[in-house]
């Protein structure tokens, strides 16, 4: 990936004794330390916190969560920095491609405004998931694995720090799971990104091949 | 940047007092002048007078129940055809069909339609004509009072063509939220027939999201000007027409009695509403009776054809009225029993067509004025509730407020208070005034899609770094268009269609395409009438139109946006 590459930066993502209560009732408590493209696997049945723990670390837990510790990212607390400047990125179980821009418009969405050589960016990346010229295409005439690679491409040219899977896998057909599986690991990877990645299929876990957490 | 902030937390605020401060001020201020106290005029003491000379007033009971009449019974019809309907043709071929007709009807302002049903059923008017001579043997009309008609019939008939598409598109609107297709299902495998198993299963949960605007129509029906000064009787008038023509006799002393007949109107409206209340609680005994008897098809037959028979009498009354309006625009020499005109021409609208450009003007600048600014506030206390994580919007009945009180109740003692603040009645009262009406519509339309949209977009684009400002104009916004512009065209609608909110507000002074229409009433060139009344109802369709093709246009490349994310 020559993106991914081009990201000499690593990254450390830390947890640092990190709680959720709902209601007084303790959901989790986690402490944990990932280096540049390690990821950790939190496993769990339903209702056990794993959503919740993403949306603490997106930064969109719902109020009436009660949350403490610290999750530094490169060292600096994220917990009371507003979502959009954590540098977090979230890849969704859907692609969730914006349907009102063009293939192009979704990459473009994600570059930092100050990113002079946008177009070239934006072509570089299409290139690299073998849809070079796509960047006027309509989203919706996609395939389900084209979709998901346009929508890992967007998440790397937003350049975050550290990037959170919620079930990224679980709404592909099985062949397609394993493909799409290898790319988005071998990329953060590449990319020497921390993640976090939320599941419950044990194939996920063993790919993932980092440390698993059960709630 | 921060200034924008401000007005976007202060956005719920000033909804909420835009929608209570007027209609409080408003009702408090007829209720002084009701009880003789208008210094302006020199009434400067408590007396009352006022109520003496209204109680003085010939046929006054007769008006007061005319009002009742028109506000119990037109909604009782109207919500059983629209129920009716719905527990025997949900999912039925003519119910797809009459969801997409449901906003264009609506969107008719209130006076056209009153017109067209006037040249439709009137003694020489086209239903007439086309029975005559064939069936009724007459070569002259029938010498029947069938408009303006002394009991309102022709009134209450115009005012439940027009809130049965009100109240089918709000049923529509909240029927998902009582989950119709597994209650009927359960119901059909205990034995009970479809319609019956919507009545006694879906209904209990309808009704209750249907009651405000169930008692907005009351409100409406119980004190409409415009209809009844185009259909109802004359000798006496409803209370709210006469009410009007009180407040606009050159004979200011009958301000005061216009003050306590405002007051009579709202305790009218109240008691059609307890009324109504009542009417509720007899029901739901009734409903309990049914439940409990167990019977499984009793009923059935006449629910499936009773609600269609309706739909399909007042959609056909509708497609006769707009035939009727346009043939009466076009129609040279038209002698009676003949159906159609004898010649045709296009005279009446080369002679309306200059006068008509002033009041269009006005009418589209109120409109467009009102429904920005409409729109935006909505969209503002929305984006701040999205925001905030918490329900910030005023109160669903606080919303309707301005919709529940009579106009005429509230109008009038704006009106005092301007003119104790000596402000001249112009243009920007009456725009403050539509937006009263506009607003709730505007935010009702709205606020259901917005509020529904996958939250995941948002966090997706926040997770891409983009700023609360930039995930509002490029993905929200975009991505709601489509409701957006629907809203629009809904507040576009409300504010053509005022009539008593345009007229009172600018004094006269302030000409739109339904004031110049209701004022051609009393006129009675038919193609004159004909040709306001079918602009007045293009603009609003026209609106509609643009809802539905720009989105369309604009997203003609993109598949993913043929539905609403």
């Amino acid at each position: 990936m020559n993106i991914a590459s081009t990201l000499r930066v690593t990254h450390r993502l830390q947890l640092d004794d990190v709680r959720l209560c709902l209601q007084g009732r303790e959901l989790l408590r986690l402490s944990a330390e990932l280096t540049a493209g390690e990821i950790l696997c939190v496993m769990g049945p339903s209702g056990s916190g794993k959503s919740s723990l993403l949306a603490l670390l997106a930064g969109f837990l719902a109020p009436a969560f009660e949350a403490s510790g610290r999750v530094l990212l490169d060292g600096r607390d994220v917990l009371p920095l507003p979502a959009e400047q954590r540098r977090i990125g979230l890849l969704f179980q859907d692609p969730l491609l914006f349907p009102h821009l063009s293939v192009g418009g979704n990459l473009r969405f994600a570059l930092p405004a100050a990113c002079s050589d946008k177009q070239t960016r934006i072509e570089t990346a299409l290139a690299s998931i073998g849809l070079a010229g796509f960047a006027e295409r309509d989203p919706a005439t996609l395939s389900g694995g084209q979709k998901s690679r346009v929508a890992l491409q967007r998440l790397l040219l937003s350049e975050p720090h550290a990037v959170l899977l919620d079930e990224p896998f679980s709404r592909l057909d099985t062949a397609l799971r394993r493909e799409v599986r290898a790319l988005v690991f071998q990329t953060l990877q590449a990319a020497g990104l921390p993640s976090v990645l939320v599941t419950h299929d044990p194939e996920d876990a063993e790919a993932a091949g980092g440390r698993v957490v059960q709630l | 940047m921060g200034c924008v902030e401000v007005l976007l937390r202060a956005a719920p605020w000033l909804v909420t007092v835009l929608l209570l401060a007027p209609v409080a001020l408003g009702v408090g201020l007829t209720l002084l002048p009701a009880f003789g106290y208008l210094p302006v005029l020199g009434g400067d003491s408590v007396s009352l007078d006022p109520w003496r000379q209204l109680l003085a007033m010939p046929g006054l009971g007769r008006s007061v129940s005319l009002s009742l009449l028109a506000g119990v019974l037109t909604p009782l019809l109207a919500l059983a055809i629209v129920l009716m309907f719905l527990a025997g043709s949900s999912g039925t071929a003519l119910e797809r069909w009459l969801r997409r007709l449901v906003a264009p009807l609506l969107a008719v302002p209130h006076a056209a339609a009153a017109f067209g049903l006037a040249f439709l059923i009137a003694p020489a008017g086209l239903l007439s004509r086309l029975v005559s001579p064939g069936l009724t043997g007459s070569e002259r009309p029938p010498d029947l009072l069938i408009v303006n008609d002394p009991w309102g019939l022709s009134m209450m008939l115009a005012l439940v063509l027009k809130e049965v598409p009100f109240l089918l598109l709000m049923a529509l609107a909240a029927l998902p939220q009582c989950e119709p297709g597994p209650r009927v299902l359960l119901a059909r495998s205990l034995g009970y027939r479809p319609a019956v198993a919507w009545v006694l299963t879906v209904l209990p949960a309808l009704y209750p999201l249907l009651r405000l605007p169930v008692y907005a129509v009351i409100a409406y029906a119980s004190a409409t000007v415009d209809v009844a000064m185009i259909l109802g009787p004359t000798l006496p008038a409803t209370l709210s027409v006469s009410v009007l023509q009180w407040f606009s006799d050159p004979d200011l002393n009958l301000r005061f009695q216009a003050a306590a007949g405002a007051v009579l109107q709202l305790g009218v409206t109240a008691l059609a509403m307890l009324l109504w209340r009542l009417l509720e609680a007899l029901a739901a005994v009734a409903g309990r009776h049914w439940l409990a008897a167990g019977q499984r098809s009793r009923g059935e037959a006449v629910l499936r054809h009773a609600g269609r028979l309706g739909v399909v009498f007042l959609l056909a009354l509708a497609l006769g009225s707009l035939l009727a309006l346009l043939l009466n625009s076009v129609a040279g020499f038209w002698r009676f029993p003949d159906a159609l005109p004898g010649n045709w021409t296009l005279q009446t609208w080369s002679r309306a067509l200059p006068e008509v450009l002033a009041p269009l003007g006005n009418t589209l600048l109120l409109a467009g004025a009102a429904t920005l600014i409409a729109v935006s506030l909505c969209l503002a206390v929305l984006e701040a509730e999205g925001r905030q994580g918490r329900r910030l919007a005023p109160a669903l009945w606080l919303l309707y407020l301005p919709l529940l009180v009579p106009q005429i109740a509230f109008l009038f003692g704006l009106i005092v208070a301007t003119e104790f603040l000596r402000w001249t009645p112009d243009a920007r009262l009456v725009l403050f005034v539509h937006l009263l009406f506009v607003l709730p519509y505007v935010f009702l339309s709205l606020s259901e899609a917005w509020r529904h949209l996958d939250p995941r977009w948002t966090q997706l684009a926040t997770t891409l770094g983009a700023s609360p400002w930039r995930r509002f104009w490029r993905i929200r916004l975009p991505l709601l268009l489509g409701p957006c512009l629907s809203a629009a065209a809904v507040g576009l609608a409300v504010s053509v269609g005022q009539y008593l909110a345009t007229q009172l507000p600018g004094a006269g002074r302030v000409p739109t395409l339904t004031t110049e229409a209701v004022a051609l009433a009393a006129g009675g060139n038919r193609g004159i009438i004909a040709v306001w009344a079918l602009l007045q109802a293009a603009v609003p369709m026209l609106g509609f139109a643009m809802a539905l093709l720009v989105p369309r246009l604009l997203w003609r490349h993109r598949l993913g946006m043929r539905s609403t994310p």
